[in-house]
């Protein structure tokens, strides 16, 4: 078996705090790390490499050259080879230009029967890439997997509803977007970590390698644009009532029924 | 397209540093410099420079006679084994608003199968129009015969504007639709407005975690694409007397068109979080140390009437599942009083909570970020705290 | 001097940061308490590679450098001490001197599956009369055909009783002093062997220290490790080795402790203002956060020069003197920034400050290592 898995490098959201003072946000020593959902899409690959025989993954990023810590980390997890798309020319692609570009760099993979994608990256949430990519591809989706059961080519898959999930069966080759309710990532392990970077690559292709055109990638093939970004207002600090104890709550509650809120 | 620095206006006061939200921007020999690599033409540096010294070049909309063929705004109603969504009622009010700046007709899109009584639900609730495909592959949601349906029918009528919920199956949907087509989606948007002068449609959603807010917008592709987050639209009230049409199109499905089968629906044993509809949220966070301060936040929350929400680091933590979480991978929530316990307010949490009515914020930390949103905040152990808000909550519901 | 790391440590680092806070941390207030090994942290740690990162993958290890074991030990006792020698003990003390001395039959039969972490390893030198005296060994190893029998007992023995496999210390001539020292491998199962007293302790609760007891002890031929007589110069220089360990485990409790005090100094307020905002306090945390990198410094020099294969022990005794008696400082005054609560056990900071006591101690005392550096020095 064949498997691409899609990643993103992404800043740690988690870890951006506000300057209180100035308002602005605090990027320094922010770490870089691989999106929370694609190391899902990752390790259900890898365990369905610890169980069968044959199984081969191929891990793929379109980002710039640091990316390529992700793609070690990846490898230092198990996988088997590592593609980075980097040129200048994709900078600026909104969404579909990007899955475009993925698509230019599968089809230069040629042979898969199961694409991996994470749901969404933590640092746009738009989950559009991957049913984007399947488009582009022909292939049919399943998202926001939750469980996964292989059997000959058939795939059988749980895909979460707001209110419960759907039981769905399509046939590889196919691609599936992975959530946090999948599986649990494992760590990378030591001796992986020296083989990604002693003994194993990360592949560079640039536009030309994975013969895309200009007018194909990059800010000129994106239909959106960005008109404007502004800082939504913050709202003013309320009134922080002293003290901790019983008088406090009291005020507090004696404050909402005033205002008719409780 | 890109950003240019005017290097005789740049005084290198490192503002636009700041404000890139992509740290593409750095200092070489005292003037900024842009790394186009990481550079995504967002314009947050033009808009944060004093001296105009920062120029972003962008494609203005070109009026071709190809674009004004399309006309119209659509709307995806989604339904579930018969019902419809909430979320739809919520577009349908937000694409009346619209349809009516255009003055141009408002249309729900409707796919199932024998759910005529939906229509005029639709009607009541805003629509012009209801385009109703009816057909027996079409009961269930399959994402390769609803994009087949919906597609066929945008090249057909060409509508310039077509939403969709940013729902499971509208996420699923949409960005599948708009490859087909062509054309740009925007995700997840938070405000919809149009540029009236241009006719184009103004698609506003948070970025970057929702430290900043970024519009965007289609110019040159059609229809205009966008899902929209549930629970952030008003639907219009319910207007019994409202007239419209309701059109049947014929369609062409066939079976092998449908690549994923739906074998089962599991509706979830498990009580549905209701975050959306709540009057009254009580949230907890990292500062609750354990798994256990999420049975006193239930507590409050019941003497309260209400429900429990949660930061992204308590489910990251695993202490309580994600359909409690608020914020910009959660839920987004607007109930009258949102009480926050333990919740630092990291920017993605206040992205999902801050349109309160009224938010009181509990933290041992002064100087936490939720305090900057919060009406009412107290500086102290929630585990102190709390309990007494339990027992006078409880008090005052005696009382009255 | 080059004091970056390699893009593989810093991942390295990346990892064990990540795996301490969400595995280890979790549970190190309670194998505290309760003084239980955490059996189950080996196990992950062995999953992982993390239990022989500085042996080749040949033999059973990860492939990486000593700096990489080094930062491993660092991160996992800046959250949990107890974790920290339990990976030092074993792959410095336990698992290297076979790397270093053993035949190549030794090395497939013990180095491979200790590097692997399916076996834990201990190292026995000290005995009730033979502490930083070592060289007054009483366990005496006696060649009989093709075994030598083991009498006496060890004490103090770090992972004792829940290790497979023993490097101990015996006399087989005591007539040639330390020239009559010979070192073995002894497995868990070999009959004459046994476990005696743990230890309560002050602090590193989580970890095993016992008595090991030799009565009539068969222990094949093939099992002496080096040559016979050759056993002090074994002992001494994995000893040199296991400081780095120490030092880095010494290391890492100094960094969590100031870790917390930053933390807590931002967050309690005292008189309106946080305690970040007093002066005297300020001047403290300073001193500590200086010294706690100036240890970092001595440790991973004397870990780069072990690397480097270029002589390291005088490096390794100062960066073991320097980090534990750091630690030891930092802890207790981390335990006095945090005042009332720095005392009780809802808060990790006393923990931390009896962990860091054993560091001064353990692996040749803050005396011995002056010994070692002034005599190396005045050579």
């Amino acid at each position: 078996m064949k498997i691409v898995v899609c990643i993103k490098q992404v800043p740690d959201t988690n870890e951006v705090r506000i300057d209180p003072k100035t308002g602005t946000l605090i990027r320094e020593g922010v770490p870089s790390i691989i999106n929370h959902d694609d190391k899902n899409a990752l390790e259900e690959a890898l365990q369905l490499k610890d169980k069968y025989e044959d199984v081969h993954i191929t891990v793929l990023t379109m980002g710039p050259p640091q990316a390529d810590v992700a793609l070690r980390e990846s490898l230092a997890m198990g996988a088997d080879r590592a593609i980075l798309v980097s040129d200048r020319a994709f900078a600026g692609s909104d969404t579909w230009a990007t899955a475009k570009t993925l698509t230019a760099a599968v089809k230069k993979i040629g042979d898969y029967d199961i694409i991996f994608c994470g749901r969404q990256a933590i640092d746009g949430d738009t989950a559009q890439v991957g049913p984007q990519l399947a488009e582009d591809l022909g292939l049919p989706q399943i998202t926001y997997v939750t469980h996964l059961e292989i059997e000959g080519n058939k795939v059988k898959a749980h895909r979460a509803l707001e209110d419960g999930y759907e039981v769905l069966t399509t046939e590889m080759p196919c691609l599936l977007t992975t959530i946090k309710e999948l599986n649990e990532p494992r760590y990378s392990s030591v001796r992986g970590i020296f083989e990604a970077y002693k003994e194993k690559t990360v592949e560079m292709w640039n536009a030309k390698d994975i013969a895309i055109s200009l007018e194909e990638t990059g800010l000129n093939s994106s239909p959106t644009n960005v008109r404007q970004t502004f800082t939504p207002s913050p709202k003013g600090q309320g009134m922080i009532l002293e003290g901790n104890g019983r008088d406090t709550v009291s005020e507090l509650l004696f404050k909402l029924s005033e205002k008719h809120l409780i | 397209m890109s950003v240019i620095i005017l290097k005789d206006k740049c005084r290198g006061c490192r503002l636009c540093m700041k404000a890139c939200p992509f740290d593409a921007i750095k200092m070489i020999e005292g003037k900024a410099a842009i790394n186009y690599d990481k550079c995504t033409n967002c314009g947050a540096c033009e808009a944060s420079c004093k001296f105009e010294a920062i120029l972003v070049e962008r494609e203005e909309a070109k009026e071709s006679a190809d674009l004004s063929a399309y006309k119209g705004v659509w709307v995806f109603a989604e339904q579930r084994q018969g019902k419809l969504m909430f979320t739809s009622l919520e577009l349908l009010g937000e694409g009346r608003k619209l349809a009516d700046k255009l003055g141009v007709e408002l249309s729900a899109v409707l796919l199932g199968h024998e759910i005529d009584n939906i229509c005029e639900e639709l009607i009541h609730y805003g629509a012009d129009k209801v385009i109703y495909a009816n057909h027996k592959l079409l009961q269930n949601y399959t994402t390769d015969g609803y994009t087949k349906v919906i597609t066929n029918l945008v090249n057909e009528k060409k509508p310039e504007i077509l939403i969709i919920g940013a729902t499971n199956i509208g996420r699923d949907l949409a960005p599948r639709i708009s490859a087909r087509l062509n054309t740009g989606l925007t995700a997840d948007c938070t405000k919809l407005d149009i540029d009236e002068e241009q006719r184009i449609l103004l698609q506003t959603r948070p970025a970057f975690g929702g430290n900043i807010m970024a519009t965007i917008i289609t110019p040159k592709h059609r229809p205009q694409m966008s899902t929209v987050r549930p629970g952030v639209m008003k639907k219009l009230e319910i207007d019994m007397s409202r007239k419209g049409i309701v059109e049947n199109v014929k369609i062409d499905l066939k079976q092998e068109d449908i690549r994923v089968n739906v074998e089962e629906i599991v509706k979830s044993a498990k009580q549905i979080v209701n975050l959306v509809d709540a009057h009254y949220i009580v949230s907890g966070g990292r500062g609750l140390g354990n798994p256990e301060g999420f049975k006193l936040i239930k507590e409050l929350a019941d003497a309260l009437g209400g429900v429990v929400g949660s930061s992204r680091a308590a489910v990251d933590s695993g202490w309580i599942s994600q359909d409690h979480q608020v914020g910009q991978t959660g839920k987004t929530v607007r109930p009258i009083v949102y009480i926050a316990c333990g919740i630092s307010g990291a920017i993605q949490h206040l992205a999902g909570m801050q349109n309160s009515d009224c938010i009181i914020a509990i933290n041992k930390n002064p100087d936490a970020p939720i305090f900057s949103v919060s009406d009412y905040g107290i500086v102290g152990d929630l585990y102190k705290v709390v309990p007494m808000l339990i027992e006078e909550v409880k008090k005052l519901k005696e009382d009255n | 001097m080059n004091f970056n790391l390699t893009k593989e440590q810093e991942m390295v680092k990346t990892l064990m940061r990540e795996f301490a806070e969400k595995e280890v941390k979790p549970i190190a207030a309670d194998i505290d308490e309760e003084e239980r090994f955490p059996r189950e942290t080996v196990e992950k740690m062995a999953r992982y590679a993390m239990m022989g990162i500085p042996f080749p993958k040949e033999l059973g290890g990860a492939g990486g450098d000593t700096l990489s074991y080094i930062i491993a030990v660092e991160e996992l006792s800046r959250v949990c001490g107890t974790t920290g020698v339990i990976l030092s003990a074993h792959t410095s003390l336990g698992a290297h001197p076979i790397y270093q001395y053993g035949t190549e039959e030794q090395k497939e039969k013990y180095l491979k599956p200790l590097a692997e972490g399916k076996y834990l390893g201990a190292f026995g030198l000290t005995e009730p009369n033979a502490g930083t005296d070592a060289a007054c060994q009483q366990t005496i190893a006696v060649l009989e055909g093709n075994h030598y029998v083991i009498d006496g007992s060890k004490v103090f023995i770090t992972n004792g009783g829940e290790s497979d496999i023993y490097i101990i210390f015996a006399m087989t001539d005591k007539a040639k002093g330390t020239r009559g020292i010979s070192a073995f491998i002894v497995e868990k199962d070999f009959p004459g062997f046994s476990i005696g007293k743990i230890e309560n302790k002050m602090g590193i609760r989580g970890s095993s220290t016992s008595e090991l007891i030799f009565e009539n002890c068969i222990v094949p031929k093939e099992n002496l490790l080096g040559q016979e007589g050759k056993g002090f110069g074994i002992a001494m220089q994995t000893l040199d080795g296991g400081r780095i360990g120490i030092a880095a485990q010494a290391l890492g409790i100094a960094q969590g402790a100031l870790d917390e005090c930053t933390k807590y100094m931002k967050e309690r307020k005292q008189f309106g203002k946080p305690l970040a905002a007093f002066q005297g306090l300020q001047w403290m945390y300073a001193d500590m956060a200086t010294k706690v990198q100036a240890a970092r410094f001595l440790v991973y020099n004397a870990a780069m020069k072990k690397d480097q294969k270029l002589p390291f022990a005088t490096e390794a005794a100062m960066a073991k003197l320097f980090a534990s008696e750091t630690a030891m400082e930092v802890t207790t005054n981390a335990v006095q920034i945090h005042g009332g609560y720095g005392y009780i056990r809802e808060y990790p900071i006393e923990r931390m400050m009896r962990d860091a006591k054993i560091t001064e101690i353990y692996e040749g005392t803050s005396q011995v290592q002056k010994m070692v550096i002034a005599a190396n020095l005045l050579k």
